[in-house]
């Protein structure tokens, strides 16, 4: 095509640019999201996810715990702030101190004067610090045991952690949620399959009267709003004795999956050739024969596309999962956890944010970019037809 | 018991409950109720063939009219209760709602929601589609844009969390404010355009679906149809709108009704972003707020969504039987 005139023209750079400005644009807020779940969280408060890699202003508290001394009315602390025992783990010894750039005595302020200069405090007398750390507090009154409060700004340099994992997959419960999706989740995309394959079978191979109809009214129940079925069916697994458990949500998914999968798999296996089977027929196959020998290892494609479907679906599940679940902290998935724990207890910590969510999406974007062929193939039949 | 343990017996009893029904259910067919034998043998074979589709079709049956037929009837049932289910009161429910103000916002901001997010998933999807179509490293740059489709609701809610967030520090969109030199602000919390802000996540995840599609349907479309409109001098504009995008037409509008019906379900974004505050309420996650607390009125709101959908659901049924014929 490139060669007939009037397609290659100066488009092309244009086309490729804009193309690459999407792209861009898809992917920034997922790469903020990994960049910052690697981040440790003192810099992703500091500073912006796009300037992780370079050296990072930030403010520190410490106390002053030089030495003391009386000069007239005056008593005076000198040291250096880099060996307070608060910044040891920000600052370990030996690894060479970065330069302070400010200074002060209030937390709101922790950068009220520059360094070389003099601040007032509010023990009556002045702090003065130099680039190196060093100080010199003064104060009217004696320190008491607790020594006074300082505050330094200083550049630290980019560092990245798996501290956020860690915090997530142990204490939070993340661990436990991603092995109850893992529960969830296969149950639920195993059992559907073998249930539709038989459906589809007889819905695409066999003859009987009401088949069409059955058809039909797969198509219907594809769009069918999960809304409707929450109340009801949830009261029914309470007054079978199911209640709220990982049986009721396995019954619940195989249930919702079921017309995509019979849709899927039925467009499929009518587009088998009829030769094969007609010719099985003739050698004495019977039905079953066939459909075990011929029809499921020939549907394997489509197999594979609903497998993926429900499994991502069943996976990324939000509704389902609060509903038929019991709402016990040891039964819940992740998406429940973050969407309902995380967001609400850990709103404002966001690198254990980021760590939760980039758990909870590896999986499926691992099967995504591992099957996204079947993937296409799939969602091609089931909507193009 | 772990719930571990559970699920690997559950799929051991499922499958092996499944494969089991299926052969004990022809074997019993075939040698028990109508052995071809002696010398009904071949009238024998016609009733087995006979009942053979609806042992293959039972379970399926029995799942689909437990699991969706049921709760569409269930539901409208429960609705004509009151909140313990034990008081009959008609249609109150429904007047109700319509009364409710919160019930009107969500309805109102559904309808945003039907309005924007399929007409722009699907443009930008086609768009993107074309865009690829002949490009070296297409199908590099429609796998990344098509990526967003594996990532659950919630997983997209906080990846956009962090792109809305209320600090310059954190959110890029206040970023870019900041550097712009206006004043920080929630974008979450602007009243109205909080709605769009939203519906930007599922355009988000969207397109990628809406660009699978449309972009093997531009695959299907006869080389001889656009060569001869281009030999005839249209230029690029003209061969996308005149040539193609009628040809891909049908396409198109399944593209747009299935994200439609999408639009329609997915309460997750709201309950994760915003909880429905802010006058962001739509009608999935209206609905959540009143599952476990007042059943009658969150069935009504099941069901009213039943009825948005329900034309969709006729035209598709429509469709499929045309096809068959």
């Amino acid at each position: 095509m490139d060669t007939i005139a009037g397609t290659k023209s100066s488009l092309t750079w244009a086309v490729n640019l804009s193309v690459l400005f999407l792209v861009v644009l898809w992917l920034i807020p997922t790469i903020g999201l990994l960049v910052s779940s690697f981040r440790d969280r003192d810099q992703i408060s500091a500073s912006s996810w796009w300037k992780a890699p370079f050296a990072v202003e930030q403010a520190f508290r410490a106390r002053a715990e030089g030495e003391v001394r009386q000069d007239g009315s005056f008593w005076i602390i000198e040291g250096n702030v880099f060996a307070a025992s608060e910044l040891v783990d920000a600052f370990p010894e030996g690894a060479g101190y970065p330069p302070v750039l400010a200074f002060g005595v209030t937390g709101r302020d922790p950068g009220a004067a520059p360094v070389g200069t003099e601040l007032e405090n509010r023990d009556g007398g002045t702090l003065t610090m130099d680039a190196d750390g060093a100080y010199v507090y003064t104060m009217t009154e004696a320190p008491g045991n607790r020594p006074p409060r300082l505050y330094i700004v200083a550049e630290t340099p980019p560092e990245f952690t798996l501290s956020n994992y860690s915090t997530v997959l142990g204490g939070d419960g993340m661990g436990r949620a991603f092995i109850n999706t893992l529960t969830v989740t296969i149950p639920a995309t195993v059992i559907p399959i073998l249930i539709a394959a038989f459906a589809a079978y007889a819905l695409a191979w066999m003859d009987f009267p009401g088949r069409g109809l059955l058809i039909a009214a797969v198509v219907g129940l594809l769009v069918v709003p999960l809304q409707l079925a929450l109340v009801p069916l949830l009261s029914l697994h309470q007054q079978v004795g199911i209640g709220q458990s990982f049986v009721g949500i396995w019954l619940a998914h195989t249930g919702f999956g079921l017309p995509l999968a019979i849709y899927l798999l039925r467009n499929y296996m009518v587009g088998l050739p009829r030769d094969i089977i007609e010719s099985a027929k003739v050698d004495g196959a019977t039905d079953f024969q066939i459909f075990i020998k011929i029809i499921l290892p020939l549907s394997f494609p489509a197999l594979a596309s609903f497998a993926i479907f429900q499994f991502l679906w069943t996976w990324n599940d939000l509704l389902v999962a609060k509903v038929f679940l019991p709402s016990a902290d040891e039964s819940r998935v992740m998406t429940v956890r973050i969407a309902d724990d995380l967001l609400g207890s850990r709103g404002g910590d966001w690198g254990i944010l980021a760590a939760a969510a980039f758990v909870s999406i590896a999986v499926p974007l691992l099967v995504f970019f591992t099957m996204q062929r079947y993937l296409v193939r799939g969602l091609l039949a089931g909507s193009v037809k | 018991m772990s719930p571990v343990l559970q699920g690997a017996i559950t799929i051991l009893v499922g499958v092996g409950g499944c494969i089991g029904y299926f052969y004990l259910a022809n074997l019993i067919l075939d040698k028990v109720i109508f052995p071809a034998r002696r010398d009904d043998a071949g009238r024998n074979i016609n009733r087995a063939n006979a009942v053979r589709p609806w042992l293959f079709l039972v379970p399926a049956i029995l799942a689909l009219g437990l699991y969706l037929v049921y709760p569409v009837v269930g539901s409208f049932w429960r609705s004509l209760f009151n909140r313990g289910g034990d008081e009959f009161i008609g249609l109150d429910n429904y007047i109700s709602l319509i009364a409710d103000e919160g019930f009107r916002t969500a309805f109102f901001n559904n309808f945003l929601w039907v309005l924007v997010v399929p007409a722009m998933a699907t443009f930008l999807g086609l768009l993107v589609a074309q865009l690829t179509d002949r490009l070296r490293w297409g199908n590099i740059a429609k796998s990344l844009i098509f990526m967003p489709m594996a990532i659950s609701f919630v997983g997209a809610s906080l990846i956009w969390k962090f792109v809305y967030a209320n600090d310059a520090d954190i959110g890029i969109i206040n970023a870019i404010r900041a550097s712009a030199g206006m004043d920080v602000l929630d974008p979450l919390q602007v009243p109205f355009w909080n709605n769009f802000f939203l519906m930007v996540i599922l355009i988000w995840i969207q397109t990628g679906f809406a660009m699978v599609i449309l972009s093997a349907a531009l695959r299907g479309i006869p080389e001889e149809t656009v060569e001869a409109a281009i030999i005839d001098g249209a230029n690029p504009l003209q061969v996308f709108f005149r040539i193609k995008v009628p040809q891909i037409m049908g396409t198109i509008v399944v593209v747009w009704t299935t994200i439609t019906i999408l639009v329609l379900k997915v309460f997750d974004i709201v309950y994760t972003m915003t909880g429905g505050n802010y006058g962001t309420e739509i009608l999935p996650s209206y609905m959540m707020s009143y599952m476990f607390r007042d059943d009658g009125r969150a069935t009504a709101v099941a069901f009213v969504i039943m009825l948005v959908v329900m034309p969709v659901m006729i035209w598709n049924i429509v469709q499929a039987r045309k096809e068959m014929h």
